[in-house]
């Protein structure tokens, strides 16, 4: 064993693949222990209010990395940094005004900019009205309107104020009078005056100053942070090829072992099915699994394992345990009465393992993409974050129209780099396994 | 792959009744094969049909329009309720009938099996040809040229390529070309849709210079020298991502297998008599090759009947794979089972005429039946 290691390691191209499977690896084991499985589906599947402080389809922080970029951060102010000041006026009714402040040092615009307005108060809602500050002091009114909910105030999409303002809300609100296609340097104030009629009445103010990067993934058009999909993508990823190579693999094996072995119908049987299976469209089965049972993905493994035992990989084992079993050694265990299980799995299994292991390990990344194509398609798993689901999310959204490139490329990076890792040390195991190709290559 | 290179019995038992015995061999084969096709075709039958479960969906959308159309319809809101509903009821056993519901299950799967054995296709339940045909021959039909022209164009291209490249590797194997050959197999891991999506970043969206997908720029040219020029366009993207996909995997095995060829102790005899490298190719490579040759090259091409169902969503092409992914979208059992039997029958004809082949080019091969039986 120790011998195979060593050769094994001569190969560069083995030592790369065991250092990218290493690292997926510890990135499953990563992604598994900060975020546990629940956390990962809540924050994947748990609706708006988890991740709409994000910006919509941002690109990830390190394209600011690339020279000529300067794309701006989120800035989020809540109400506990704002200056507040109440005035009672009589009646029970107090007079407020707050401002929201905040120093805007980019060199470009905000994607959005949203304010947030919780309120507190048992009949009578409070009413607010919203003025703009930019740093030069002149206010500009935004809106008013009485809160009655947790509301959002999306000055951007504000078409009334964008009539008024003549031009993007974001741009003429945070740009620079004398160089309008440049934004304002310096501090810039939301001022939320209004009255709250009841006693313990009161509002919760937050701005959200959108950007156009979030964290080291990006976000999609529904706001979620991609880093969560591109984290687990990884364990299960590894989890439904390894569960698909093992299952398929080592019931083929098994299954082709005791044809030889019985020989007669029992061979015949295991050959006739297997011809079956090959006329079987693989594929088109999935798709109608996934359409009419179940999109689960543990559904699917469950059926690509049963389609993968008697796939085509049945008849390489079977001519090499025919070979197998004429060899010397098998006719003595069969002379002192050796029990069919036992010849089976310990005499004549064991001799397929150098064909199995690289087998094996070069089928990991079939189904890994296998699941991607699933996903492609639209019959990814409904709850679990996955590469394949960002891919066709990114897909479907038309990202390669709008140069949102990141989407595609994360997760097809990573999809490619496990392709490859498992497929170049699956190609070297071959080659030390399997000496006869090792003469000539 | 489903091939059987049966194993010569000895020559002198082999002389009386030669003929009897390729009959027999032929028959057995023949009835093998077909056996083979029906136990398939039945199996994606009753997959399609979700075990009877599709009856039950079918039924409901009859109930429902039949409820919506009786709704809207003047003539039966004037009736009272009990005759109302009992009209309603037959509307529904009529539909239930037109589309054979009626009858159980089990028996109506024979009739299909019938049915797609026999090539009746039959009607597709929503699709319809580019005509407006509903007949699934011709929703078929419709499709099969794009397939055709991508998928057996670049197989035939993916092939000769191939075999031709390793052929002239294996001769001059360790040199640096064969060995970034070997370093560059691994790529062949992502399937095509993969690359495609590489290709259509760069080309499509970052260069602008190729289109993102389709078959032909929209609305299509009217000359038909510009209709190909636009169309060979199109085919270029998904081409090179299915090409990219698989040469040089292909390569690589090609060029073993040949490698493992020139090894034998013929070859070096050939080799020792002074034989010029053509020849040796030529008469002791790729002779005793031939029927792998023949093999890979004939499942690929009839690989392509299904084309590839992720590559031409990813691309938009107009093709097969599209068309069977819609139909299972669509619940259509009699096109998905259609799209299956004639792909069914393609490889049983083909691993058919490949055994006969194989005796034709390989003189190894004698017509029998393998060792024990």
């Amino acid at each position: 064993m120790n011998r195979a290691l060593r050769e094994l390691l001569a190969y560069p191209s083995a030592v790369a693949g065991l250092g990218i499977i290493v690292l997926l690896l510890a990135m499953s084991v990563y992604a598994v222990a900060t975020i546990p499985y629940h956390e990962a589906i809540r924050l994947w599947r748990g609706g708006e209010a988890l991740w709409a402080d994000n910006p919509r389809n941002a690109s990830p922080v390190w394209v600011n990395l690339l020279p000529g970029r300067d794309l701006p951060h989120t800035i989020v102010v809540r109400s506990g940094q704002a200056l507040s000041i109440e005035k009672p006026i009589g009646g029970g009714v107090r007079q407020f005004s707050m401002s929201l402040g905040f120093d805007y040092p980019y060199r470009k615009f905000p994607k959005e900019l949203a304010v947030f307005l919780d309120p507190e108060f048992t009949d009578r809602a409070p009413n607010v009205s919203l003025f703009w500050r930019p740093p030069d002091g002149t206010e500009i009114r935004l809106t008013e309107l009485t809160v009655r909910r947790s509301d959002v105030y999306r000055i951007s999409s504000d078409v009334r104020l964008q009539q008024e303002l003549g031009g993007r809300p974001e741009a003429v609100l945070l740009g620079d009078p004398n160089a309008p296609e440049q934004p304002l340097r310096g501090r810039h104030e939301l001022l939320i005056r209004g009255y709250l009629f009841e006693e313990g009445s009161r509002v919760e103010p937050k701005l959200i100053v959108y950007g156009e990067v979030h964290g080291l993934a990006g976000t999609d058009h529904q706001r979620r942070d991609l880093i969560i999909p591109l984290l687990w993508g990884a364990p299960i990823a590894m989890a439904f090829g390894l569960l698909a190579a093992v299952g398929s693999t080592l019931s083929s094996v098994a299954i082709a072992a005791i044809g030889v072995w019985y020989g007669r119908w029992v061979d015949g049987l295991i050959q006739r099915i297997t011809e079956v299976n090959l006329i079987l469209p693989t594929l088109p089965i999935l798709i109608m699994i996934g359409t009419l049972y179940s999109r689960s993905i543990w559904v699917i493994l469950g059926v690509v394992v049963l389609l993968g035992i008697f796939g085509s990989g049945i008849k390489t084992f079977r001519a090499l345990f025919l070979q197998v079993k004429e060899a010397p050694y098998i006719e003595a265990a069969r002379a002192y009465g050796v029990s069919n299980l036992r010849a089976v799995f310990q005499y004549m299994i064991p001799r397929a393992v150098p064909v199995l292991v690289p087998q094996f390990v070069t089928f990991i990344p079939a189904f890994v993409f296998l699941e991607a194509s699933l996903a492609v398609l639209g019959l990814g798993d409904p709850v679990l974050p996955t590469w394949g689901k960002v891919i066709e999310d990114a897909h479907s959204r038309g990202a390669l129209f709008t140069g949102q490139y990141y989407w595609v490329l994360e997760p097809a990076v990573l999809l490619m780099l496990s392709g490859l890792g498992f497929t170049m040390l699956g190609f070297a195991l071959d080659r030390v396994f399997n000496p006869r190709l090792r003469e000539v290559s | 792959m489903a091939h059987v290179i049966a194993i010569p019995k000895p020559r002198a038992r082999a002389a009386p009744g030669a003929l009897v015995r390729v009959l027999t061999y032929t028959a057995t084969r023949l009835v093998a094969l077909f056996l083979t096709v029906v136990v398939g075709v039945y199996l994606t039958i009753i997959v399609a049909n979700m075990g009877g479960y599709v009856d039950v969906i079918k039924k409901a959308a009859i109930r429902e329009q039949v409820g919506f159309q009786t709704f809207f319809d003047p003539a039966m809101r004037r009736l009272p309720v009990e005759q109302r509903q009992a009209r309603i009821e037959e509307l529904i056993r009529i539909e239930e009938q037109t589309l054979g519901l009626d009858r159980p299950f089990l028996l109506r799967t024979v009739v299909y099996l019938q049915d797609a054995l026999t090539l009746r296709l039959g009607f597709a339940e929503r699709m319809t040809s580019d005509t407006g045909s509903r007949l699934v021959k011709n929703v078929i039909l419709d499709r099969l040229p794009s397939t055709l022209l991508l998928f057996a164009t670049s197989q035939l291209f993916l092939f000769f390529i191939s075999v031709i490249w390793a052929l002239s590797l294996s001769r001059r194997y360790g040199s640096f070309m064969d060995k970034l050959v070997v370093g560059l197999a691994p790529t062949s891991a992502p399937p095509a849709w993969f690359y495609g999506i590489f290709l259509i970043l760069i080309f499509s969206a970052v260069l602008r210079v190729l289109p993102f997908g389709g078959m032909v720029q929209a609305p299509p040219p009217e000359s038909k020298l510009a209709y190909a020029l636009s169309v060979m366009r199109h085919m270029i993207l998904p081409m090179s991502a299915l090409f990219l996909s698989t040469i040089f995997l292909a390569v690589y095995s090609w060029r073993t297998f040949f490698l493992i060829f020139s090894s034998e102790d013929y070859v070096e005899v050939a080799k020792a008599k002074g034989l010029s490298s053509g020849a040796i190719e030529r008469r002791y490579i790729l002779r005793p090759t031939l029927p792998t040759i023949v093999t890979t090259f004939a499942l690929g091409l009839i690989g392509a009947w299904t084309g590839a169902i992720v590559l031409e969503t990813v691309f938009n092409w107009p093709g097969l794979g599209r068309a069977l992914f819609q139909a299972v979208g669509l619940f259509d059992t009699p096109v998905i089972v259609g799209s299956t039997i004639i792909f069914a029958y393609l490889l049983a004809i083909t691993v058919f005429v490949l055994d006969i082949v194989y005796v034709l080019i390989d003189p190894r091969v004698k017509v029998g039946f393998e060792g024990r039986a």
